[in-house]
Formats: structure tokens, C-alpha cells, sequence
């Protein structure tokens, strides 16, 4: 079966090759049957790539160890759903999953654009199967998923999945991840197109809007359940390390982020077309410079990759996207002109150009702080970092200025605001936000952290601004119907999807924000030794190491561990009500040969488990770090006697070692962490969530007007044109 | 004001803000940035005082508890010129003999004293093919 699947990658390298050159020859010739054919091709790409796929997925659900990567990257003691999602956490899974949702999507887009856009799509045929055919040709010369082993040295077992990459928000994390960035290839594919043949209107942006605002969604989605993998399981209790990786994702992002604000521009006054089509090329690299990242090997992080033969394939290939996209652009300055001046500075679209700034500004120094270490190393010759203090002093100024533009900027009328308008907008939510600086001052301890303080202001400032947009609406509504003030409301979100989900993104940040600036400020974290019976303080919680525990083959999360270590503490808050926590660390054996039959159960990879009691205002976060070394003497002395004892005799000696552990515990580490309102953060993201669904999901109002366009144009079209 | 020079005065207003970002984001980088140095190289400078990024091997059979703090040594990834590490704090899941390592600190008498929860282990995660069989 590893042949078919690596024929179907081959087959799909020549189907892709194929749409490029048909779309390309049928832009040109005009031949329309030529353009038909290089969008079947890329349809047929998808269903290879869907066969491939399923044949891999086949092999790991059965366990087929002659795939390599089978062997690599799953065992027959993996539980099935790390089966299902083993396969990309390997380099070559991975490329073919990234490869197949690009497909996909395109394939989607074709299909929606197949009766319009004639002349740009053709193009973008060709751009969508330039960027397949790279990362097949990466799969087919070097990194191939298809790998076999020759049938005489099939191993009995494989290697089973890095334990800590077992974890359900770990295996979704990239797909949603992989969405993200393939989704940004759609923009930028038709805006090429557009670009080629100068038809740069806003057509193409109202074809792939609705592609970018998903890529958009999975990207942010896929970045919020790296965080939250990282808050639950590396064992740190943090969400955010300013990671190469993590930073890598957040770019194309937030660049991304500013491409969906200011097309609205191009859309509703004709501006910002360079910037526009900048933009989305922009959002592209950055998102092949985190698939490049990942990979490469250049930057140091957690989740460091080590040698990998495709670094310079995918630098020469994000080269030749940079300079052929400047070059298209350079060359397209004089269709790209603007068909309206910025009239204001106090209007939407000055401050969408400002908000567009701001995020940049962001990219650009988390960019400066990722490369650092290469960029010092070419100016100096040291190799030199800077750390989470360094990001977050620049970053969190801009974030200040990012939330107050979200309240002012949409309230603002286009064109230019008058200031009778501005203060009747803006009254309200001021008065509530300065109402709210003071309660915080009198009430609380917020102002200990100034920034933070400024962002709960600004937070606050923002959800009134929105709360009053939404009940302006709806009242209007209700006054000019009659209808009930729920039914309004519900209809006035409906009528304007795009304005009122957009809305609600803006308050799933304000609440995402407000998350990070009290949990960032204002946590509090004690590392400390423990023996049973002791008790240490943080913030309002006493917390009591009660007992260890010790079980074989049965860890919470089913992760397939045959050793969990951990301990059962009481919680005692003020002096109230107690409850039970019980962080853990699992142990998974090494198959390292140099080790005793015993010693591998202990000395392979361990993984905290830890307990988080999530709560509206504050979380209560625990791991544990059990201390072993009282074991080594009799593991040591188990690997001696035991070493040729079956399994089951070596599943009682380490049942042994485990209750000899209970009996006599020594002092484990733990890690306590009190963090104030860290659940709003997963709440704002999916409040995020369901505004971009909100204002993705097609209206009944939209179809129709775009129906109605599409046959005007086409009769237009018609018209004008002799039938050729 | 007429509409060019106004224009004008935006640009210049806009470029001045965006110079002087720009040259923030440039001194800030390089004054607070800590230098990565293999322990071969932090033992020929060791000035004292001054903090480093210290990159290498953890030394097989070299980490002890010792109370609060763990002690290990550092080796070069190619040579065995090692240095001994104190450290406190959180220890990432990944951290074992013989993996890959990055603490922050600074040298003092002959000991690299790092950072509290400095330490990042690089995993052999994801996409490097495990190196023990």
C-alpha cells in the first residue's frame, strides 16, 4: 500500500504541475476549456491527496509497522485517537496533511468562483497549483510519508507517539494550525491573479473574504489551543513563552488580522489597494515562514526539530513568493491607484489605516525578536536572544493602543466624523469606563500593575462602546418594526452579520485581553519541596501534601503510561470550604538498550499531569515533580535480578518499586499557581469564535445580491462582447 | 492648509513616529539581550557578573538534587569541555541527561549560577527522528 500512496503523491505532483500549466495557457490563449481543465486538475489533486491520506491513516490504524512512519511515530499500545493524530506530528505526516487542506480549500474556492471571475481565476489556478506542486515535490524528492521497511525487518512494535504531544488540544492544535495557514493562500492567490491581469477592483477580495475571515479563525483557534496545551501540559503553568514557534503562527496572524480590517476599505471607498495586496502577500510568506520554522532547525525552542533536509528548499521558495510578489506589485503601481483620499483623520477609514499600523507594529517587533539571534549574529558575530521581558515591554504599549482603536474606530462614520457625532457616541462608554478606573481604585488592588489597569479601563471602555451599538441597533429596529426588543436584536445581527459579528470578535478580544492582563499581573506562583503532612500558602489557599500515590496502567488521561506518580493535597481556602487535588506525572518507558529491563520503565520520558481547577475568577493550578532518586538502589538492584523476567514478572517488580514509593515518600517538588480570571481568556477566544462564524456565515440578502450582480455582469458582458 | 502640504505634514509626522519605533525596537534588542555561549566559551571569558546564554549537553550522571536546587554540568555539544550549573526552579518534562539544554545566568566562582526557571530543554519532539534505538 506504501507504493499506492506514493503514486497518488506523484500523480498529484504531475495533476498540479498540469493546473499550473492549463491555467496559465488558457489566462492567455482565453481558451476557456483550458482554465476548466486546470481547476479539474487541482479537484483531482484533492481526491489523491484524499486517497493518500486515507491509506496512511489506514496503516496507522492498524498498526502497519512496514510504513516507517508508522514505526516512527505509533505503537500498538498507542490509544487509538493518538493513532488517528500521530500522523502529523512527524515532518513528512505533517507536509502531506498541510498539502491536502490546501487542495481542499482550493478546490473549494474554484468550485465557488467557477462561474465568476473569468479572468482572475485562471491565475489563481495556476498560483494554488505552483504552491501544491512545491510541497509535493518536497514529499516526492525528500521528505516522503511513504517510506517503507523492508518486509524481512518489520519490527514487531513501534516507537509510539512523544508522550508529550499526547494531549487532545496537541493533536487538533495543528490541523487547525495547518488551516490557517493554507487558508491564507486563497488571497493570495486571486490577488496575484487580480494583480496579473490589473483587474484590482474589490471583486476578488468579496471572492476570497469569506476564506481569509476562516483561515483567520482556525489560525487564531489553532493558536489559542497551543496555549492552552501549554497551560495544561508542559508541566510550567504558563500559556505564552514568546516561543520561535508560538511567535511564528502569531505573525501571519496578526497581519492577517490588519488584511481583513483595511480590504473593508478597498471595499467601501476603493483605497488602500497597494496596501491591500501587500498585505495578503505578507500574511502568505509570514504563514510559509512558520511552516518553514517549524522545520528548520534555525531557532532554538521547545519545540526544536533538529537537522531536517528541507530548510533550503523552503528559503529559496519564500524568496522567489517575495520577489515575484514585489516585482508584481512594483509593476502594477498604476492600476493600484486609489479612487478616493483620505479626507479625515477623524474618520473609519483613518483609523483602520492606524489599526493596520498598530498591527504591524506588533508583527514587526515580534518578527525583530524572533530572528534577533540571526540578525546579531550577522552584526556582531555573537549569537544573542531576547526574552519574554524584551516582548512583552514593546508589545504590551501597542496591545494598549490595539484595544482603545477597537472601541473608537468602528463608531466612527466614514469619510470624516464631526465632533457633535463622536461625543454621542462616546459619551456613554467614557463616563462608564472612568466609573469603572475608579471602583478599580477604590475596590480593588488593580492599580498595583499600571499596564494592566490601563487595559481593564480600556476593556471596559470597549465593551460598553459595543453593548451601546448593539442596543442603538436594536432599538432603532424595534421603533421602526415594532418587533419586540429580542426579535430586533436577533434580526439586526442577522441583516448586518459582518458588522455585528465583527463586533463580537472585538468584545472576545476585550475579554481575551482582560484575561491576560490580570493573569499576567497578578498571579501567583510558589515552587516548593514538600513532605507528606506539610503545607504551603498561596495567596488565599492553604494547600496540604497529603499522600503520594502510585499507579501502574491506569493514567487519567488515557495516554497510555504505565507508571503515574503523583499526589493527593488539600486545598483550604481562607480557612473554608477543602477539596482535593491531585497533580501527577506519567511515566512512559525508553526502549533504550543501554538501560536495565527495570530502569526503562523509569528513565524514558515523564510528563506532568497537572490539576487545574478552572473558575471564572481565578484558577488553581498544580503539578507535581515526584523524586525517584530513593528509588534507584532498588531499581538498580531489580535490573541485576530480573534482567530476563517476562513482562508480567516485570509488571509486579515495578508494582513493587511503586508501593515501596507509597510506603516511604520522600519530599516531592510541586508548582502552585493562583492566577486571577485566566479562564476568560479561553472564553474571549471563543466568543472570537463565534463572531467570525457570525460574520463568515453567508446571509440570505448577500446570495441574493450576489446573484443578481453575477447576471448583470454577465449580461453586461454579453452585451458588449460579440460571442467569440 | 492646503491638501499637499498637509499631506506632507502627515508623511513626515508618520515616517518620524515610525524612525523612532524603529530605532527603539533596535537599541532595546541589542542592550537587553543576553548572549548564547557554548560552556567552553563562557569558562575563556567568565567576566563575572555579566550574564549568559549557556547552550549544551546535560553531562550523563552529572544531576543531583541538592535541596531546593538542582545541580548538573554543561558540556559542549561537540567536546567535552563542561561546565557545573545551579539551578532553581521549574524543570521542563523534556530535561534529562544527555538532552540539549539553553539556561540563563551568570558565572560565579567557577559555578554558572542560572536564572530562576531560565531553563528550556530543546525536545526531540515532533519532527526529528528519535536518536536511541
Amino acid at each position: 500500500m506504501a507504493g499506492v500512496g506514493a503514486a497518488c503523491l506523484f500523480v498529484g505532483l504531475l495533476c498540479a504541475l498540469y493546473a499550473v500549466g492549463a491555467g496559465l495557457a488558457g489566462a492567455r490563449s482565453g481558451r476557456r476549456e483550458l482554465a476548466v481543465s486546470g481547476r479539474r486538475a487541482i479537484y483531482c489533486l484533492a481526491g489523491l491527496l484524499v486517497l493518500a491520506f486515507a491509506i496512511l491513516e489506514a496503516a496507522y490504524l492498524s498498526s502497519d509497522f512496514s510504513f516507517a512512519l508508522v514505526e516512527e511515530s505509533s505503537s500498538t499500545d498507542t490509544p487509538t485517537f493518538y493513532k488517528v493524530t500521530g500522523m502529523w506530528s512527524t515532518q513528512d505526516g505533517s507536509l502531506l496533511l498541510w498539502v491536502l487542506l490546501l487542495s481542499l480549500f482550493s478546490s473549494a474556492v474554484l468550485f465557488l468562483t467557477r462561474k465568476s471571475l473569468r479572468e482572475i481565476t485562471p491565475y489563481a489556478t495556476a498560483v494554488l497549483g505552483v504552491v501544491a506542486a512545491f510541497f509535493l515535490v518536497l514529499m516526492v524528492a525528500w521528505e516522503s510519508p511513504f517510506d517503507s521497511i523492508a518486509a524481512a525487518s518489520v519490527p514487531p512494535d513501534g516507537r509510539g507517539l512523544n508522550p508529550l504531544l499526547r494531549h487532545p488540544a496537541m493533536m487538533i492544535h495543528p490541523p487547525m494550525l495547518y488551516t490557517g495557514y493554507v487558508g491564507f493562500t486563497i488571497p493570495f492567490a486571486f490577488a496575484v491573479g487580480a494583480l496579473i491581469t490589473r483587474r484590482t477592483g474589490a471583486d476578488w477580495i468579496r471572492a476570497t473574504r469569506r476564506f481569509a475571515l476562516v483561515a483567520w479563525t482556525f489560525l487564531g483557534t489553532g493558536i489559542l489551543l497551543g496555549a492552552l496545551w501549554s497551560y495544561t501540559e508542559l508541566g510550567w503553568g504558563g500559556y505564552w513563552a514568546w516561543d520561535p514557534v508560538e511567535n511564528a503562527a502569531l505573525m501571519p496572524w496578526l497581519v492577517g488580522t490588519a488584511f481583513l480590517h483595511s480590504i473593508i476599505v478597498q471595499e467601501k471607498r476603493g483605497m488602500l489597494k497597494v496596501w491591500n495586496a501587500s498585505l495578503i502577500v505578507t500574511t502568505f510568506v509570514l504563514a510559509l515562514l512558520g511552516t518553514f520554522l517549524v522545520r528548520s532547525g534555525i531557532l532554538s525552542s521547545i519545540h526544536a526539530f533538529g537537522a531536517s533536509t528541507i530548510g533550503p528548499q523552503f528559503l529559496v521558495f519564500i524568496a522567489l513568493v517575495v520577489i515575484g510578489s514585489v516585482v508584481l506589485i512594483v509593476s502594477r503601481l498604476d492600476s493600484l491607484r486609489s479612487e478616493a483620499r483620505l479626507d479625515s483623520l477623524v474618520s473609519r477609514e483613518a483609523f483602520f489605516l492606524l489599526n493596520n499600523l498598530v498591527l504591524l507594529a506588533i508583527a514587526l517587533v515580534i518578527l525583530w525578536g524572533t530572528f534577533f539571534p540571526l540578525i546579531s549574529e550577522a552584526l556582531t558575530g555573537r549569537e544573542a536572544s531576547v526574552g519574554p521581558p524584551w516582548f512583552n515591554a514593546l508589545t504590551t504599549p501597542l496591545a494598549l493602543v490595539l484595544v482603545l482603536l477597537t472601541g473608537i474606530g468602528p463608531v466612527l462614520a466614514w469619510r470624516r466624523a464631526t465632533l457633535a457625532g463622536v461625543r454621542r457616541v462616546l459619551a456613554v462608554p467614557v463616563a462608564c469606563a472612568a466609573l469603572l478606573a475608579v471602583l478599580l481604585l477604590v475596590f480593588t488592588n488593580a492599580a498595583d500593575s499600571i499596564p494592566s489597569f490601563v487595559m481593564f479601563v480600556l476593556v471596559g471602555f470597549v465593551v460598553t462602546v459595543i453593548v451601546q451599538e448593539f442596543w442603538r441597533g436594536a432599538s432603532a429596529r424595534r421603533s421602526m418594526t415594532g418587533e419586540p426588543f429580542p426579535r430586533a436584536l436577533g434580526r439586526l445581527v442577522a441583516r448586518n452579520r459582518r458588522r455585528f459579528g465583527g463586533y463580537l470578535v472585538h468584545v472576545g478580544m476585550a475579554v481575551l485581553f482582560l484575561g491576560v492582563a490580570a493573569s499576567s499581573a497578578f498571579l501567583k506562583q510558589r515552587d516548593v519541596r514538600l513532605a507528606p503532612g506539610q503545607t504551603v500558602k498561596v495567596g488565599d489557599y492553604e494547600i496540604t501534601y497529603r499522600e503520594p500515590t502510585a499507579v501502574l496502567s491506569d493514567d487519567r488521561e488515557a495516554t497510555g503510561a504505565p507508571i503515574t506518580l503523583g499526589a493527593t493535597m488539600v486545598v483550604r481556602k481562607d480557612g473554608g470550604q477543602t477539596t482535593v487535588v491531585r497533580p501527577a506525572r506519567n511515566f512512559y518507558p525508553t526502549r533504550d538498550p543501554r538501560k536495565g529491563v527495570v530502569s526503562r520503565y523509569f528513565e524514558g520520558e515523564a510528563n506532568s499531569e497537572v490539576d487545574v481547577r478552572w473558575g471564572l475568577r481565578r484558577d488553581l493550578w498544580t503539578a507535581v515533580r515526584p523524586d525517584i532518586s530513593s528509588l534507584e538502589r532498588p531499581i538498580a538492584e531489580a535490573d541485576r535480578r530480573f534482567a530476563d523476567v517476562g513482562s508480567s514478572g516485570l509488571a509486579l517488580i515495578v508494582g513493587a518499586l511503586l508501593e515501596n514509593y507509597r510506603k516511604n515518600p520522600p519530599p516531592a517538588t510541586f508548582r502552585v499557581i493562583v492566577s486571577p480570571l485566566v479562564s476568560w481568556i479561553w472564553l474571549g477566544g471563543a466568543l472570537v469564535v463565534l463572531g467570525a462564524l457570525v460574520a463568515a456565515w453567508p446571509s440570505p440578502e448577500a446570495r441574493l445580491r450576489r446573484v443578481r450582480s453575477l447576471y448583470s455582469a454577465r449580461l453586461g458582458r454579453e452585451l458588449t462582447q460579440p460571442h467569440t | 492648509m492646503d491638501p499637499a502640504r498637509k499631506r506632507r505634514a502627515r508623511l513626515v509626522v508618520a515616517l518620524t513616529v515610525a524612525v523612532t519605533l524603529a530605532g527603539a525596537l533596535v537599541y532595546t534588542s541589542f542592550s537587553s539581550s543576553t548572549e548564547a555561549s557554548t560552556p567552553s566559551q563562557v569558562m575563556r571569558a567568565s567576566e563575572p557578573g555579566r550574564s549568559y546564554e549557556l547552550t549544551g549537553k546535560v553531562v550523563d550522571g552529572s544531576v543531583a538534587r541538592e535541596g531546593e536546587a538542582l545541580r548538573f554540568r554543561i558540556r559542549d555539544r561537540t567536546g567535552s569541555a563542561s561546565v557545573p550549573v545551579r539551578y532553581v526552579g521549574a524543570v521542563p518534562d523534556p530535561f534529562r541527561e544527555g538532552r540539549e539544554v539553553i539556561v540563563s545566568g551568570t558565572l560565579q566562582a567557577g559555578t554558572f549560577v542560572a536564572e530562576r526557571d531560565s531553563l528550556v530543554t530543546k525536545c526531540p519532539s515532533k519532527f526529528t527522528k528519535e536518536q536511541e534505538r
